[in-house]
């Protein structure tokens, strides 16, 4: 951290520094786990908004056309996501890069098939958003869903980078990161939205 | 996440002909163009969406909300979202951005350029919102002959709320946070430099969607936004979700960046215990910001939803509840006020201990009552809805609890009275400001008291006695503060003297005409004046006039300040400023005026409390190798 000043001097010039410009912090990789749980702890709440939302509107009400297999089978689907998400982060940090790209592909697969069923599900709701539980089921669905696609953009961002080489078992925090943004989405379904919507 | 430079090979050419005033729009315009973009690409996805589902292919909400949604990241990515972090994401070198004044309109990470960014912007927003105030003022003058009549007024009262409101927000914590945080700790910059880039280039859409609204039919629910109205009246309101949203993310993004720029970005030895007072404020701030803000974004989101996707939150007759939405709002628009005050008030006992020459006072203490505030803040939202139907067994906690914030107040308060006591104290034009803010943030406080206790509250809600508390704690708090900290910091960040005359000429006049408005409001509002109705019984017309006559007063009573600010940035009579005109202790003036990039020429190392005025043998900071510039040493005074 030593800064690589010029010689002091008088003049205009001696004002220039030339620090190692915009050198890591030596706290960085802190600095960014960091950033990223108070912006997943942030998001939390929006959550958590909604689910109080639901019950101060429908209380424990849940109409009968609720679909519970098809409520199971998306949870399942997240979950099996999101232990091979962690599969690809402790693959890249043995340094298999083929395994790490296989299981992110296979993340990525998942969570497309997720947001397909949660669209079939709209589709074949026996109510709509204009009651009291529809309102809380397609605006937590909703947002759910707006947070499950701008994670499954990020972890094709990094499946391209992956490819291209760009992580190794020792600089994978994209990967991290990424994966640690797709679990906290799938715990979202899994502690707040389906436990909300489909089990109380 | 890294801030790598490109690499060698990537360095572009350096322009040779001086740059156009031209040339430093072009962030700005590739933004617009592809904000443009954007907004015909979602809008015009939707229609066909619409269309293929047999629905009328246009519905001018959804549509707008639509293309918002993409125009917003065109118009992030255009203005160098893109060029400085997005193509790192496609594994491909990030550019530099321009280092002349062309900085300032660009997507740029310097933390000193984002400080002054957010400060112009939200004086501009505040002269806006004051000249909104005026009119406000005009119409109430008489309760008959008035010039916007019902309609335009309620547009004018809800846009003057929500300018303010964006300006409480973001004007000490977006300018002064930006750009004194990181000084004050001894970083070179913030944790997340382009994210804090970022949640800048989020603020321009929402000065654009405000106005904007005013072609859809402006909105006339108040900034609170209340359901059943905001979701029945014009589309505007749809533009005032979507920009307060757009507001919030900025907020969330500024939180988080100063929250983990304070927690690891501090010099060697610069201890929780040795933290500039205002680094404090920031901090408690960040946190409410970070948290609560969510809940301001839900609620506006489910108004939006209600209006454009058929859901019926607040729509009573489907099973809606409007008073959810109360309780949301307040959720997080309580804890705002202290988004607000907070770094006021860091701010003002920073100015209260270096124009006092002491420590100081109870500085532990002063820090236990940011963090009682910040502790306290998410269990008092509805002590603003005593009257609005909400269950009886609510009314006595929060009242309690309301009154219980004035425990962690008072003791910053009570630290800004101990340093003053037995001070010498300098009244140079910032630390007049610190000492107004602390006399009418008593005002303000005690008459809080009032608004907290239930019995009380019922007769006060919505009425003008509220509109003078909530001005009295907050220009009287926040604005004052803020004023203190622009001639505080004014050398620092300009290398310029200002005019000591004509800064104290403004803070008589404001200080004075701030006064006379608001108590006069108070009156009326003791006898009943409603606020936020466009008129009133004819025998307020006395006091009205007055308070109007006064309220042109403190208007008028910027005008010092604006030629003060123009005589000494674009004359070139005024006289320099040396690197710590104040001979204060503290980090931001060991380094020169305005500072280099990176702010030190050597990473500073703290060895003792930044207040020690006066005690031998005290020392804040080193700055190793340093002795060139003899104004680096002042520190150790």
């Amino acid at each position: 951290m030593t800064a690589l000043a010029t010689p002091a001097g008088g003049g205009a010039g001696a004002a220039l520094v030339v620090h190692e410009a915009h050198a890591p912090h030596p706290a960085k990789p802190a600095i960014d786990r960091l950033g990223l749980w108070l912006f997943i702890a942030s998001e939390s709440m929006l959550f958590s908004t909604l689910a109080v939302a639901r019950f101060y509107l429908a209380g424990l009400d849940r109409p009968e056309g609720v679909n519970l297999p098809l409520g199971l089978a998306l949870t399942v689907d997240l979950f099996l996501s999101s232990l091979l998400s962690y599969r690809a982060v402790t693959k890249i940090r043995t340094g298999d890069r083929p395994g790490f790209l296989a299981a992110l592909a296979a993340t990525i697969v998942l969570g497309v098939l997720f947001i397909g069923g949660v669209a079939m599900e709209w589709a074949s709701a026996e109510f709509g958003p204009g009651t009291p539980y529809g309102t809380a089921f397609f605006s937590m669905t909703g947002l759910h869903v707006s947070h499950l696609l701008s994670g499954l953009v990020v972890l094709i961002l990094v499946y391209r980078l992956g490819r291209r080489g760009s992580f190794s078992a020792d600089d994978h925090w994209g990967i991290t990161a990424a994966v640690r943004y797709w679990t906290f989405v799938d715990a979202m379904w899994l502690l707040v939205v389906f436990p909300t919507l489909y089990l109380l | 996440m890294s801030d790598d430079l490109p690499a060698m090979g990537e360095a572009r050419s350096v322009p040779t002909s001086p740059p156009t005033p031209a040339s430093a729009l072009i962030p700005i315009a590739r933004g617009l163009i592809w904000a443009l973009v954007g907004f015909i690409a979602g809008a015009g996805l939707t229609s066909l969406a619409r269309a293929a589902a047999g629905l009328e292919p246009w519905s001018l909400e959804l549509n707008f909300t639509a293309g918002y949604a993409v125009a917003l990241p065109g118009w992030l990515l255009g203005v160098g979202l893109w060029e400085r972090w997005g193509r790192e994401w496609f594994g491909r070198p990030v550019a530099d951005g321009p280092t002349d004044w062309r900085r300032y309109l660009a997507f740029t990470v310097d933390h000193k350029v984002i400080g002054i960014q957010y400060l112009v912007t939200f004086l501009g927003l505040f002269f806006l919102g004051g000249a909104l105030a005026m009119l406000i003022r005009w119409q109430l003058m008489s309760p008959t002959n008035q010039p916007l009549g019902a309609g335009a007024y309620n547009n004018v009262m809800s846009l003057h709320g929500i300018v303010m409101i964006a300006v409480a927000v973001a004007s000490v914590v977006g300018g002064f946070g930006n750009y004194f945080v990181p000084l004050l700790i001894g970083a070179r910059d913030m944790a997340f430099p382009r994210l804090n880039a970022l949640s800048y280039w989020l603020v321009p859409p929402v000065a654009v969607l405000l106005l904007l609204s005013l072609a859809f039919g402006g909105w006339d629910s108040g900034w609170t936004a209340y359901p059943p109205l905001s979701v029945r009246n014009a589309s505007g309101q749809v533009l005032f979700n979507l920009a307060i949203i757009t507001f919030g993310l900025s907020s969330i993004l500024g939180g988080l960046n100063f929250l983990v720029t304070i927690i690891h970005m501090r010099a060697p030895g610069m201890t929780w215990g040795r933290l500039p007072i205002f680094v404090w404020g920031v901090f408690a701030t960040s946190w409410i910001a970070l948290i609560f803000t969510q809940f301001l974004a839900a609620a506006l989101m489910m108004v939006l939803l209600d209006r454009i996707a058929g859901t019926s939150f607040f729509e009573a007759a489907a099973g809606g509840a409007p008073l959810l939405y109360q309780h949301i709002f307040w959720f997080y628009s309580h804890p705002a006020v202290y988004i607000f005050v907070m770094p006021g008030f860091g701010l003002a006992l920073e100015v209260i201990t270096h124009f006092s020459r002491k420590p100081l006072f109870a500085y532990r203490w002063a820090v236990a009552g940011f963090l009682g505030i910040l502790g306290l803040s998410g269990i008092v939202w509805a002590h603003h809805m005593f009257v609005a139907g909400m269950p009886g067994q609510l009314l006595a906690p929060i009242l309690v609890s309301t009154e219980l914030i004035s425990i962690p107040t008072g003791l910053i308060f009570l630290s800004a009275l101990g340093t003053l006591w037995m001070g010498r104290l300098w009244l140079r034009a910032p630390m007049l400001f610190a000492l107004g803010m602390v006399f009418n943030f008593l005002i303000g406080g005690v008459t809080g008291i009032f608004l907290a206790d239930v019995p009380t509250d019922i007769g006060l809600h919505d009425t003008y006695f509220v509109v003078a508390h909530f001005h009295y704690t907050i220009i009287g708090g926040e604005i004052f503060a803020l004023f203190a900290g622009l001639y505080y910091w004014f050398p620092k960040m300009t290398g310029r003297m200002y005019s000591e005359r004509w800064a104290k000429a403004h803070f008589w006049l404001m200080f004075l005409g701030f006064n006379a408005t608001f108590l006069a409001m108070f009156w009326v509002g003791l006898h009943g004046m409603n606020r936020r109705i466009f008129t009133y019984p004819i025998d307020l017309q006395g006091p009205n006039l007055v308070t109007s006559l006064f309220g042109f007063f403190l208007g008028i009573s910027f005008l010092p300040f604006l030629w003060n600010m123009a005589r000494t940035l674009l004359a070139r009579r005024a006289e320099p400023a040396p690197a710590n005109p104040w001979a204060a202790r503290t980090l931001e003036w060991q380094t020169s005026s305005p500072p280099p990039p990176e702010n030190f020429v050597a990473d500073p190392v703290i060895d003792g409390h930044p207040y020690d005025y006066g005690v031998p043998g005290s020392v804040h900071a080193v700055l190793p190798g340093v002795g060139a510039t003899g104004t680096l040493t002042e520190g150790t005074r």
